[in-house]
């Protein structure tokens, strides 16, 4: 896998044209970079797949007062870290998001963070 | 209708430890008196607070596990909003979560005891695995 992305690198002038072609979307290098890159011939560089931390540890109880836990999800200035970067599936995101709302009503985690 | 909440609440710093006692001791009263059964009053230490609360930076936690129902809980909140050292409160419902635990924890239990139990008893399932 590595080496097929340093080859992809090597060759950047040939590599966009055909890509331009079969996704309309490929001008737009720098989304790409941030997303997954949508076609695997596209991807610049290799990226481990993320896996949600609550299947994988089995945590079944995201609760508000378990601060460690939350502050983990919860970027410096205070945002709620999305699911993209984190990788936490969909159902454990959703009760995530509502135990660190109900941490910041307690003053647990704050609203905003200066 | 009883239901399980947990309240937390946030008593200001400068209250003295066996204030503290006597204010838990004088809220737990008055749920009771309300119909609540108060099944856990934690006190969880004096924390510092993610932002000012009342001008104040810091906070002692305390924690009412209790069961009650809407009338109690109420009550008690009303009690919390007049009395001055608390700072803040919240209330948590907490029945649905219990269930909702308890649920995920019974299917866990029966993945972990279906190797044995497929080999045990002689059903359909232990034939093809062994085939």
């Amino acid at each position: 896998m590595p080496d097929e992305t340093t080859q992809e690198t090597s060759t950047p002038t040939p590599a966009p044209r055909p890509q331009g072609g079969r996704e309309g979307g490929r001008p737009d290098g720098p989304r790409g970079e941030r997303g997954p890159g949508g076609r695997d011939g596209g991807r610049k560089f290799f990226r481990r797949k993320k896996v949600c931390k609550f299947c994988v540890e089995k945590i079944d109880d995201i609760n508000y007062k378990d601060v460690r836990l939350l502050g983990q999800f919860v970027a410096e200035r205070g945002k709620i870290v999305p699911r993209r970067l984190t990788g936490v599936c969909t159902p454990h995101q959703r009760r995530l998001t509502t135990a660190i709302k109900r941490a910041r009503n307690i003053a647990l985690l704050p609203f905003a963070a200066r | 209708m009883q239901r399980s909440y947990e309240v937390m609440f946030i008593v200001r710093p400068d209250l003295l430890e066996e204030d503290v006692d006597k204010l838990i001791a004088t809220l737990q009263g008055h749920a009771t008196n309300a119909g609540a059964t108060v099944e856990k009053a934690e006190k969880m230490g004096k924390r510092r607070l993610a932002y000012d609360v009342k001008k104040f930076s810091d906070g002692q936690y305390v924690l009412f596990v209790m069961k009650a129902d809407g009338k109690a809980i109420h009550e008690l909140e009303r009690r919390m909003r007049v009395s001055e050292p608390v700072i803040k409160f919240i209330t948590v419902r907490t029945d649905e979560e219990h269930q909702r635990l308890g649920k995920i924890r019974k299917i866990r239990e029966s993945r972990v005891k279906r190797p044995p139990a497929g080999t045990a008893p002689a059903e359909a399932e232990s034939p093809a695995v062994n085939a």
